[in-house]
């Protein structure tokens, strides 16, 4: 029985303690990013208070780990595809507070990413802007807006070059997105699926994915096979972290998780998001990558009126989504 | 399903056999549409698995399942096998002992309530366990005040994969003691013996055959469940990853020559389970026949 029952009396001061265990509970494309930070904020967290910090990560669609977290996964530390999902763990959970969004630097989104476009070698289907995607005969690849955080970045980032297209008239930007979804072939639940069965099945002409998992993508199968092509438009996505206050005040770990957070903005966390193809917010770290990420127009979530209101609008039941898929 | 009707319907087949009367083309053709099927639905699978998993050499075959990651994968599978079967033992033994040996109302019911999780997606089953003993469910507020983890740790995982394997030992059972009626039993009543004398002496030994051939179908189906084990695991990598979760993940990661290497672990798991189900078929034939000759 002594088993069955783990995780009771923990001892809650973070400082007595030698040793500190956090979990990270994170989406999809993040896994690789944050393998490589956790041993460079370990070192640093050594170094600074001698203790020993074991992190543990968990990954899975944005919406899906935000489900977990509020159904009881113990996650100290909680980042998120969008700012939305964080919310939830405030609105449906209680373990955050309201004010979550202001308590780190540049709406707690420590990096940023935007949408491209990842097409075989050569761009044989000659894809240069949103424009291309809903030409007869495209084969789209998209994660499912409503269980995927990036697939819903790839909407609003098409929406937006709908609506700056049409200058704004519904009945034009409606059915160009969905003209755009019949050419969809295949939509998984999450982001990390829908590379895979763009790279992995052959399956498509186009992927539309996060600027960080196409070029991940490229560097782990091989730059002679697939390209990345910028849009003319695209969204500024800013993935959300947030400390999880109800879970570290139980483990009496909220000094380090901070802490942990925090060093996400230092020279050295810039720099490790920066290798991974995250765009970092330091303008140092962004000047010596600026070669591999190019300017390029990008509304932000403010120009759909923030998450509550993109969610309703276009995701929740009969928004937008709902009303363009099915006509 | 049942290892019993499988056992019966061997005995069945040795006498349909000589008697066989379809012309050679039909045999030819059933005989063809069954091997095609064969190696488009198992020996082709198989070959990919065998051939990815070796695709960077033996070395780093080796390397893949000595991970500390998917060590500790393997020892929590491992855990929850251990757990689970002795505790489906237990449940199947009583239920097939209620259900073969005594007559009562619901009888018919309770027959039907174990075979549900096989007629349930996988999925709920786990989904079931979030409702219940999730932080937002029935019992969230109470376990969460005693400090007490059972989804997204050790207990849910044994939770879920206990459910989803609950049938296996009892649906072998019931139809064997069925069968076997209570004749025995009564002899060894009236000769004096008591309850536990006339299980371990008289019962036990009747169906141990069919017992032991639910334990290992239920010790595979407890290794190899995906579905309800990843609603209720919360993916830490290293603490509630099973082997099947870490086989998903790690095809997530690109790492796919590492995926095949451990696919082909829990592939080799299936082939035990296979020679041991045939050694147990083999015995029990053996068994039976000297019976029958003495």
């Amino acid at each position: 029985m002594a088993l069955l029952i783990q995780g009771a009396a923990r001892p809650v001061l973070a400082a007595e303690k030698k040793n500190v265990t956090l979990l990270n509970v994170s989406y999809d494309p993040t896994r690789e990013l944050y393998e490589d930070y956790n041993k460079a904020f370990a070192k640093h967290w050594k170094e600074q208070t001698g203790q020993t910090v074991t992190i543990h990560q968990s990954h899975g669609g944005s919406g899906k780990q935000a489900r977990a977290i509020i159904d009881g996964l113990d996650a100290d530390i909680a980042t998120l595809a969008l700012g939305f999902d964080v919310d939830a763990l405030f609105s449906k959970g209680g373990l955050i507070s309201k004010t979550w969004q202001s308590k780190l630097p540049e709406n707690s989104a420590p990096y940023t990413s935007t949408i491209v476009f990842l097409v075989k070698k050569g761009n044989p289907k000659a894809i240069k802007d949103w424009d291309d995607l809903v030409k007869p005969g495209t084969g789209v690849i998209t994660p499912n807006p409503k269980t995927s955080g990036g697939a819903r970045w790839n909407y609003l980032a098409a929406w937006a070059f709908a609506e700056k297209k049409f200058n704004g008239d519904a009945a034009q930007i409606k059915p160009f997105m969905t003209k755009l979804f019949r050419n969809v072939l295949v939509l998984d639940t999450g982001a990390r699926g829908a590379t895979i069965t763009f790279v992995e099945r052959g399956l498509g002409d186009v992927l539309i994915a996060w600027e960080n998992e196409a070029f991940l993508a490229i560097q782990e199968l091989g730059k002679d096979k697939f390209e990345i092509v910028m849009p003319s438009l695209s969204i500024l996505a800013e993935p959300s972290v947030t400390v999880v206050d109800k879970v570290v005040k139980k483990h009496g770990t909220g000094e380090t998780a901070k802490a942990y957070l925090e060093y996400l903005y230092s020279e050295e966390g810039q720099e490790i998001i920066a290798q991974h193809y995250y765009r970092p917010r330091s303008k140092a770290v962004a000047k010596k990558y600026a070669a591999i990420f190019p300017a390029v127009h990008l509304v932000t979530i403010e120009h759909f009126g923030g998450w509550q209101k993109a969610q309703a609008d276009h995701f929740a039941d009969a928004g937008s989504f709902d009303q363009i898929y099915q006509a | 399903m049942a290892g019993a009707t499988g056992l019966r319907k061997r005995a069945a087949n040795q006498v349909a056999r000589a008697s066989v009367t379809e012309p050679p083309l039909v045999r030819g053709i059933l005989t063809a549409i069954a091997l095609i099927f064969l190696v488009v639905f198992l020996i082709l699978p198989i070959t990919v698995i065998v051939a990815g998993a070796l695709a960077k050499g033996v070395q780093f075959y080796f390397q893949a399942l000595t991970e500390p990651v998917a060590l500790a994968a393997a020892r929590l599978t491992l855990l929850v096998a251990v757990i689970t079967v002795p505790l489906n033992v237990l449940f199947g033994l009583a239920a097939a002992w209620a259900l073969a040996k005594f007559d009562f109302v619901g009888k018919k019911f309770l027959t039907t309530l174990i075979d549900l999780p096989f007629s349930v997606s996988p999925v709920i089953s786990g989904l079931i366990y979030v409702l219940v003993f999730g932080a937002q469910g029935v019992l969230g507020p109470w376990l969460q005040a005693h400090d007490i983890k059972i989804v997204f740790a050790l207990p849910g995982i044994v939770l879920a994969t206990v459910f989803v394997t609950s049938p296996f030992v009892a649906r072998e059972l019931i139809p064997l003691m069925q069968a076997q009626g209570n004749e025995e039993e009564n002899a060894a009543i009236i000769l004096g013996a008591s309850g536990w004398q006339t299980f371990w002496r008289v019962t036990l030994p009747n169906i141990k055959w069919g017992l032991l051939y639910g334990v290992i179908l239920c010790t595979a189906r407890a290794m190899g469940e995906f579905g309800a084990v990843s609603v209720v695991s919360g993916h830490i990598r290293g603490l509630t990853n099973t082997l099947p979760l870490h086989v998903e993940i790690l095809y997530n990661e690109y790492s796919f020559t590492a995926a095949f290497a451990v696919s082909s672990l829990l592939m080799m798991l299936a082939f035990v389970t296979l020679a041991l189900k045939h050694f147990i078929e083999w015995q029990h034939s053996r068994e039976t026949n000297l019976t029958a000759e003495s």
